[in-house]
């Protein structure tokens, strides 16, 4: 589905990814581990193209996006993507930020997106926030609103960016609950996140990452049990 | 003392009341509202236009260099450092006597140089309201597929608006005040008529605070009405 080949990001002299070759499938739970600063953020972000990489190219669905000819306005809407503050538009009624892209982008009428709204607030009991501001909603509530502001575009895949890493400790929960939800409809996922609990339960694969590039790879029980590479043991070691 | 009353009275009638001139304050501060508010529009349209362009010709993809986008750029550049960088009289006269010398419209002369000039100073709030708005919500904008356009209009340009909204009040009363210099290219406004009525009549004093006390009046309304407006705005952050 994404075909990473050769990816590498600079942002000036200091090189953030070097040389990443990683493909993603339908269907897959990819997870997203390692210290900060070891890219892993970066080459999400470089999925989408929210950063340009410096070399390498990604192929989305058959279009090598990478191509400056490419449309990316149009890739970006078959990609959601939550940020981890995210990021709703403080100036807009919760129901407006769920339906000003697929209105715009010509992919629904007014109508049908304000019944996918109460449809997908619905879905994470949301229901009553619908004419309410982004201010006056929790954490939680936001990150939740936001996850279904990116579903309302009827994605291909899920980007996360450290969904969890802003929120109050007891609101983290809520919002993991929701992306599990996504997960065991079959969604295509991409999460960098610190929650090793969620990339335990969730991940149909985990990448660990660190200094740029992905060190270590497999799936959650092997990755977490047996550990093969000195500097996943010791980060293990210190987040579990 | 009571000479001195009487001829205080007597040059206070002939500033406003002899031959109803009064009505000509009037006229012309109907001519400076007019002309602010044309000004206005064009140094509102000119200023976000030209902000648009700078910003999105910083926030270009790498490697996607648009070359257009660069010449009109620079074209963007020219004209602020240009006007902010010449004295708003000399940019006046220059539109008055070099440019338009023959145009007997003069009122439209004055519109067009003030118009022009605050389009400078309008394009350098927008681009810092534009500026200071976190990418995180344009990044959000066109990570759901907006294009650039949309983005900025359903999402960053309403939230810079609200941060923009002081520096541009000001902006406002500056042009307001400005449009005086216009009568030095003939446009018939209020301290044109002072002017006349003070030429006519050898008594500058009670036409000149005439037209100082009419400006002074409409800038304390419309500081009035831009803190207002702030404060509405404010209002709906904390809905």
């Amino acid at each position: 589905m994404i075909d990473v080949k050769n990816l590498s990001k600079s942002f000036g002299d200091h090189l953030v990814l070097s040389g990443i070759d990683q493909h993603i499938y339908p269907g897959e739970k990819v997870v997203i581990i390692g210290p900060s600063g070891s890219g892993k953020s970066t080459f999400l972000r470089c999925l989408n193209l929210l950063e340009t990489p410096s070399a390498g190219t990604i192929t989305f669905e058959g279009t090598v996006i990478t191509d400056p000819k490419v449309n990316i306005d149009q890739i970006r809407q078959r990609m959601g993507m939550v940020f981890q503050h995210f990021n709703l538009f403080p100036n807009m009624t919760i129901r407006k930020n769920i339906t000003l892209a697929p209105v715009r982008t010509g992919l629904m009428k007014q109508e049908e997106a304000d019944a996918a709204a109460s449809a997908l607030l619905e879905r994470v009991g949301l229901t009553d926030k619908a004419e309410a501001y982004p201010n006056q909603l929790s954490g939680g509530q936001k990150q939740r609103v936001a996850i279904v502001r990116a579903l309302a575009m009827k994605p291909k895949v899920m980007l996360f960016d450290e969904p969890t890493s802003a929120l109050d400790p007891e609101m983290v929960g809520e919002v993991l609950e929701v992306m599990k939800d996504l997960a065991r409809e079959g969604m295509t996922m991409v999460v960098v996140t610190h929650e090793m609990g969620f990339a335990r339960e969730v991940g149909s694969r985990v990448l660990f990452m660190d200094g740029g590039g992905v060190v270590e790879e497999n799936t959650p029980q092997e990755l977490f049990s047996a550990p093969k590479s000195e500097r996943l043991r010791s980060f293990l070691a210190k987040v579990l | 003392m009571e000479a001195f009353w009487a001829g205080f009275a007597q040059k206070f009638t002939m500033a406003f009341i002899t031959g109803d001139r009064w009505k000509l304050y009037l006229k012309g501060m109907g001519t400076t509202l007019e002309l602010t508010a044309c000004a206005l529009i064009i140094g509102v349209v000119l200023g976000v236009l030209v902000a648009v362009i700078r910003s999105a010709h910083d926030q270009q993809r790498p490697g996607k260099r648009n070359f257009a986008l660069g010449a009109v750029n620079l074209l963007c550049k020219l004209y602020t450092t240009v006007i902010r960088g010449t004295p708003m009289l000399v940019q006046l006269l220059i539109w008055g006597y070099v440019i338009f010398k023959s145009s007997r419209n003069r009122f439209f002369v004055g519109m067009l140089g003030l118009g022009i000039n605050s389009g400078a100073y309008v394009a350098e709030i927008v681009r810092g309201g534009l500026m200071s708005v976190d990418i995180g919500q344009s990044e959000a904008g066109r990570s759901l597929g907006l294009n650039y356009m949309d983005t900025m209009r359903f999402i960053v340009i309403p939230q810079a608006f609200k941060n923009i909204l002081p520096a541009l009040g000001n902006e406002f009363i500056v042009l307001f005040k400005d449009t005086s210099l216009v009568s030095y290219v003939g446009a018939a406004e209020v301290l044109y008529y002072a002017n006349a009525v003070g030429s006519k009549t050898y008594e500058y004093m009670f036409p000149l605070i005439g037209a100082a006390v009419m400006y002074l009046v409409f800038c304390i309304v419309l500081t009035w009405l831009q803190g207002k407006l702030e404060r509405r705005l404010r209002e709906s952050d904390r809905r």
